[in-house]
């Protein structure tokens, strides 16, 4: 560890940028979510549970949880082209993923449940604030579930370890380059999501989950605090 | 389920006969409008509008490209319009349908016809890079007239969007980077107003019930009481009484919803 180390935020190593969490953003739907780290904006809305179509795609034993997970265009400095890419297709995945756990998807068979996510405005850990603001619609939508799950990316900056990386850390480059680890935990510490782009050592990469426990504990109040305002949607 | 029933839209078309509105409007009034410009800053220019419920937030984005064989000095300017699955349960995802493409075109027109931007400006080496203005709309919660909200978010986020900065010997953009100055856009404020036809009845800003049973809207871009662009759709005719009538209302309401989007945008 470099005594010299500065984070260009000035932020500690373990602080989160200021979050923000409210529920109810979206009229419309069922349940809806807004979450943001920083300068990274995301929110969600959640359809259902709902007939499911096309039919050959229901599950009996138990249902669908569909989520897409999208960012504006104008959501980042450079456009992106509208529309679905192979990126924001495995962040679909990966955020059914990391929610399937929790969410007791099996008192719905043959129906689904759809969640949209977008980025309204990105500075990186896009896919952490998109699972974040997910679970929040999903409580929102009254669908039930064993605990949330909260989400956050832990980064390896040379060869220091810090909670919630923004784009200009995500681009690291002196000495060891920049790792990236967005991880997903439930509230009872549980990892339902942990995706690695870098190089870490084993040693470290505990740390780094250990990292991730901490943070996902104080964003946990935060959700729980947004829910709470609102209760579930009549 | 979430089509609006016959038996609503007879209710509907009742109280409009008494000049009323289930939400206690008169017919040639709109709901609430917010506008909140700068909310995401990673764009040129960014616009949140609400119509009462009706959400559309827009974002405007600069490239660079080369211009049209036919307008080799002029830069470019193309509106694409998503409709969320997010902000309503009709929308599905998948490629757009006709009304998400309709309301990207309405707009383009409109903005391209009033010459609200100034093209001309856009020219950065005549016949090899001019400037494309991509200005993208996305419906964030669907309850009628998606229409003049996208207009409405579209000259907002063009008034207040800033040019990047431009890196002439590299000639790339450096995205990210702003300079003071801003998109050309002309002082006058170009706006769209949809005006539809529900039995006997001419109604602006319809919710979305009513926007089920109008029979049909004509889509009215103006500026400064000159007309530029329009669309008619629907199936049902219009009487040229009619007609008339429907250019006196957007003529009625247009000041005041111009001034409404000036107050707002700073």
């Amino acid at each position: 560890m470099t005594k010299t180390f500065k984070r260009p935020d000035g932020r500690k190593p373990d602080e989160l940028r200021p979050i923000s969490a409210k529920v109810g953003v979206i009229p419309n739907a069922d349940g809806s979510a807004m979450f943001s780290f920083g300068n990274t904006v995301a929110i969600a809305a959640v359809y259902g549970p709902k007939e499911h179509h096309p039919r050959n795609q229901r599950n009996s034993a138990k249902g669908t949880l569909r989520c897409n997970y999208n960012m504006l265009s104008f959501s980042v400095t450079d456009r992106i082209r509208p529309g679905p890419s192979r990126r924001s297709t495995e962040i679909s995945k990966i955020t059914e993923w990391a929610l399937e756990p929790v969410v007791m998807i099996d008192n719905y068979p043959n129906r689904v449940i759809d969640v949209h996510i977008h980025i309204l405005q990105a500075d990186a850990s896009t896919r952490c604030a998109g699972i974040n603001a997910a679970i929040m619609a999903l409580a929102h939508a009254g669908i039930p579930m064993k605990d949330l799950v909260s989400s956050v990316s832990i980064g390896k900056l040379d060869k220091q370890l810090v909670t919630d990386l923004t784009k200009k850390e995500e681009d690291w480059e002196e000495g060891e380059g920049a790792t990236d680890i967005p991880i997903t935990m439930t509230h009872e510490g549980k990892i339902t999501h942990i995706q690695l782009d870098g190089k870490i050592g084993t040693k470290q990469l505990n740390e780094a989950v250990e990292l991730a426990g901490k943070a996902t504990k104080k964003i946990y109040e935060v959700q729980k605090k947004a829910l709470k305002e609102v209760g579930g949607k009549e | 389920m979430i089509e609006t029933s016959n038996l609503t839209g007879e209710r509907i078309r009742q109280y409009l006969s008494d000049g009323k509105r289930f939400d206690g409007r008169k017919l040639d009034e709109f709901r609430d409008i917010s506008i909140e410009t700068g909310v995401s800053k990673n764009a040129e220019g960014s616009a949140k509008v609400k119509i009462g419920k009706t959400e559309v937030i827009v974002g405007v984005k600069m490239g660079v490209g080369e211009p049209y064989p036919d307008s080799p000095d002029k830069g470019n300017m193309m509106v694409t319009a998503e409709l969320l699955p997010l902000s309503s349960p009709r929308f599905e995802n998948g490629p757009p349908k006709f009304p998400a493409i309709e309301l990207g075109r309405v707009i383009d027109r409109g903005i391209r016809e009033s010459k609200f931007i100034d093209l001309d400006k856009l020219c950065i080496k005549k016949g090899e890079k001019v400037w494309t203005v991509f200005i993208d709309i996305y419906s964030l919660n669907d309850d009628g007239n998606l229409l003049d909200a996208a207009g409405i978010g579209a000259i907002a986020a063009l008034k207040t969007a800033k040019m990047p900065k431009y890196d002439e010997k590299g000639e790339k953009v450096l995205y990210g980077e702003w300079t003071e100055r801003k998109i050309p856009v002309s002082k006058e404020t170009p706006v769209a107003v949809s005006i539809h036809k529900i039995g006997n009845n001419l109604i602006v800003d319809p919710t979305r019930e009513e926007e089920d049973v109008s029979e049909t809207r004509v889509t009215i871009g103006s500026s400064e009481g000159v007309i530029s662009s329009m669309q008619k759709s629907g199936l049902k005719e219009l009487s040229i009484e009619e007609f008339k009538n429907i250019l006196d209302l957007v003529e009625k309401v247009e000041r005041d919803l111009i001034k409404k989007i000036e107050h707002q945008i700073k």
